[in-house]
């Protein structure tokens, strides 16, 4: 993959660019709209929705608020089994253990099922530098990567794309990389994934290592998770001999039971199913069954930074599901490369800031992409408020502002009204002033301009509620 | 007047409509006194803080959630327009006082957070109404504000009272639950954005045919609005406290 979100500018200004392409609108419209339909189909059937929500919140919670000896007790679990395990501070640690596993085995390729984590870490261009090859199996994730393009969801990183733009990526890159396309591929689904299975199916059969994530990670027995629709999870997780899993912490479930609520939310909430096709598990190794030498790195990369975060410490407990994205307005809109990250919508504008910290401008935009409409927080499996970590955030940003020699003329304009605010009089006083000033302008000035260059301004009236009440004392 | 337990009630008027839309503010005092109630305004009242709050401004918000406490602080009922800003009031006020580091106006915030009611909600649940005995005889789609839906959670309740409106023909708005596009600051620090959500409202709205859009919030109006007038669509908007004041 050449593309990169390195350098992305702010979210307003990424936006404006994604919400003139027509054509992206459309597809992004139709895409979120199907998903949105079939998952609310699925969580009406559960009658129990809301407890069910509520038991995930609680696992999760009990995982991060012991989170230090759920991570020995997973260890040990997995070294117990056969495992190795890795810890990784960040996403350099990270990529240089598996880069080291694959020059241990002098594998000069890998296949991949989808991951966030790989994607949030940079792992594929890490392995590219060193001259390793990583294939991603996923067949959105294989439309990304062959259109050096960028993922712009959670669950479906090629919702941007439709089946004809599909057809031409394929038929254009397919051969520059393995098996060519076949003559004559038409833009039929069902062609197009019979050229995908054709493509991937001599890089399972011919690669020595694959890479994954987890889904969950079960502390007390030592099982990782992977929950995926297309069976190309189920190949790598199978075939090659050496696997390597990169999970992050807030991953780790303290026992095999509880992973029975998030397993009945993840599939409902994201891709709208009743259950997903395929739940991969496996414990170490099984001598002569599956890979024979497995790998875990148990990466930070700021999740202890968000875990500090009192407010913010919830977003943990996201399961990827993405369904934050397809009911959010903005992202119907925009779409996710506007967010500038792996992790786009919602659950974006809260976890990077979270994982990065408050302090550029382009994570700094992020907490605003956002009116605040609360449908994410209403879709969220495990109840995350993403709404209050938004605001809560947007404090972090304008509190790092605070010792600003010259400040910024939206603070300088808050404190004007924060004064105002502060005295009846003095909001009296600025009604009549700007009263007059509105009825002579019917374009605003400054920043405010953006109000009024698709806007129409209300008539103002002739006379303020209060002078109203003042006059006639609620009897007018 | 009603007596309705002898409570005392106050209008927050909001400072939007105070300075903005002050018909809104007069439409509640009349549906009000219609209805028995004797409604007090509290001159010391400003804002509710909220356009401070969301914007990440909270030491600025303080000033403002002190005005409002010392204006109602005593009232049983505090009633307001809007949706948005009973929902800054229970939901916010808390979090602005924690800030403050003030364990006095904490403790005020806690009495009147949960005695500040969006207008729907005053008149269902505490006077018991649904007919309030308007007459408006127009085409009618309202849009259910996010705020007043998912922070309060007043469900059917505009709907219901908009229903046994004499003459009014509601029609159901298509994406009703979608927000508009609006979001406060949002509408201008992410303009393009809050234009494109608010253009395909304005659409939803223009496709049902109604005369008028009916909404518990001012804002949100203000910016549908804005864009219907620009549009020259001939679809004006109303407070709902307005349809129901009408006679």
């Amino acid at each position: 993959m050449t593309a990169t979100f390195v350098g992305m500018p702010a979210f307003p200004t990424a936006a404006r660019e994604k919400l003139a392409d027509s054509q992206l609108r459309g597809n992004l419209a139709r895409a979120t709209g199907t998903i949105r339909a079939k998952r609310a189909a699925a969580v009406a059937e559960v009658p129990e929705w809301e407890s069910l929500r509520l038991a995930g919140a609680a696992v999760k919670d009990r995982a991060l608020h012991d989170l230090d000896r759920q991570l020995v007790r997973l260890e040990a679990s997995l070294t117990a089994r056969g495992a190795t395990v890795h810890w990784a501070r960040d996403a350099a640690d990270a990529n240089a253990i598996v880069v080291d596993v694959a020059r241990a085995h002098d594998a000069d390729e890998v296949v991949k099922v989808k991951s966030m984590v790989t994607q949030e870490i940079g792992l594929n261009e890490a392995l590219e530098a060193e001259g390793i090859a990583a294939w991603e199996t996923d067949l959105a994730e294989l439309i990304v990567q062959l259109g050096d393009d960028l993922p712009s969801h959670i669950l479906v990183p090629a919702i941007h794309r439709n089946r004809a733009e599909i057809r031409e990526i394929f038929d254009r890159r397919m051969a520059d990389v393995g098996r060519p396309a076949p003559d004559g591929l038409t833009d039929d689904p069902a062609a197009l994934a019979e050229a995908a299975r054709e493509h991937l199916r001599e890089k399972f059969l011919r690669s020595t290592m694959a890479v994954s994530g987890a889904n969950f990670a079960v502390a007390e027995t030592g099982t990782l998770v992977v929950v995926e629709s297309e069976g190309n999870g189920r190949m790598c997780l199978t075939l090659p001999k050496v696997l390597v899993s990169v999970v992050g912490i807030e991953k780790v479930v303290p026992t095999w039971a509880e992973l029975d609520p998030l397993l009945r939310l993840l599939p409902r909430s994201s891709t709208g199913e009743r259950m997903n096709p395929y739940t991969s598990m496996w414990t170490g190794v099984i001598p002569g069954d599956g890979p024979q030498e497995v790998h875990v790195v148990l990466l930070d990369n700021g999740r202890t930074r968000a875990l500090a975060d009192e407010v913010g410490r919830q977003a943990l407990r996201c399961i990827r599901c993405s369904a934050c994205l397809n009911v959010c307005p903005v992202y119907e809109r925009t779409g996710g490369h506007a967010y500038g990250s792996v992790y786009p919508g919602p659950i974006g504008a809260i976890l990077n800031p979270l994982l990065r910290g408050t302090g550029d401008a382009q994570t700094d935009s992020l907490p605003y992409a956002s009116t605040l409409c609360g449908a994410c927080f209403e879709a969220c499996p495990v109840r995350i408020d993403i709404p209050s970590v938004l605001v809560d955030l947007r404090a972090q940003v304008v509190d790092g502002h605070r010792g600003d020699a010259v400040p910024k003329p939206e603070a300088a304009a808050m404190s004007a009204v924060s004064w105002v605010f502060g005295r009846p009089r003095r909001l009296a006083a600025a009604e009549r002033v700007s009263g007059l000033a509105t009825r002579l302008a019917r374009r605003l000035p400054g920043p405010a301009a953006a109000w009024t260059d698709a806007r129409d301004l209300p008539t103002p009236p002739r006379e303020s509620f209060r002078a109203w009440w003042r006059r006639t004392g609620g009897g007018g | 007047m009603r007596e309705i337990g002898g409570m005392k009630v106050a209008l927050q008027v909001t400072c939007l409509n105070d300075a903005l839309f002050p018909g809104t503010g007069i439409a509640v005092v009349r549906l009000l006194h219609r209805l028995g109630v004797d409604v007090d305004f509290p001159e010391a009242q400003t804002c509710c803080g909220q356009p401070m709050v969301n914007t990440g401004y909270l030491d600025e918000a303080v000033p403002a959630v002190r005005a409002f406490v010392s204006a109602f602080e005593g009232y049983d009922a505090i009633v307001t327009p809007s949706g948005s800003c009973a929902g800054s009031a229970r939901h916010q006020h808390a979090l602005v006082a924690k800030r403050s580091g003030d364990p006095g106006l904490a403790r005020v915030v806690a009495e009147t957070s949960p005695r500040t009611y969006e207008l729907s909600e005053f008149l269902v649940d505490v006077l018991g109404v649904t007919d309030v005995g308007a007459y408006f005889p127009h085409r009618v789609t309202y849009h259910p504000t996010c705020h007043s839906l998912r922070m309060l959670g007043v469900g059917d309740r505009p709907r219901r009272l908009l229903e046994q409106v004499r003459g009014l023909r509601l029609v159901d708005l298509p994406h009703a639950d979608e927000c508009c596009g609006f979001g406060g600051t949002f509408a201008v620090k992410n303009a393009d954005t809050s234009i494109a959500m608010g253009a395909d409202k304005a659409h939803h709205v223009r496709s049902t045919g109604a005369e008028v859009l009916v909404a518990g919030d001012n804002s949100c109006l203000m910016h549908i609005g804005g864009l219907l007038s620009r549009q020259r669509s001939g679809v004006r908007v109303l407070h709902l406290a307005e349809v129901l004041a009408s006679q």
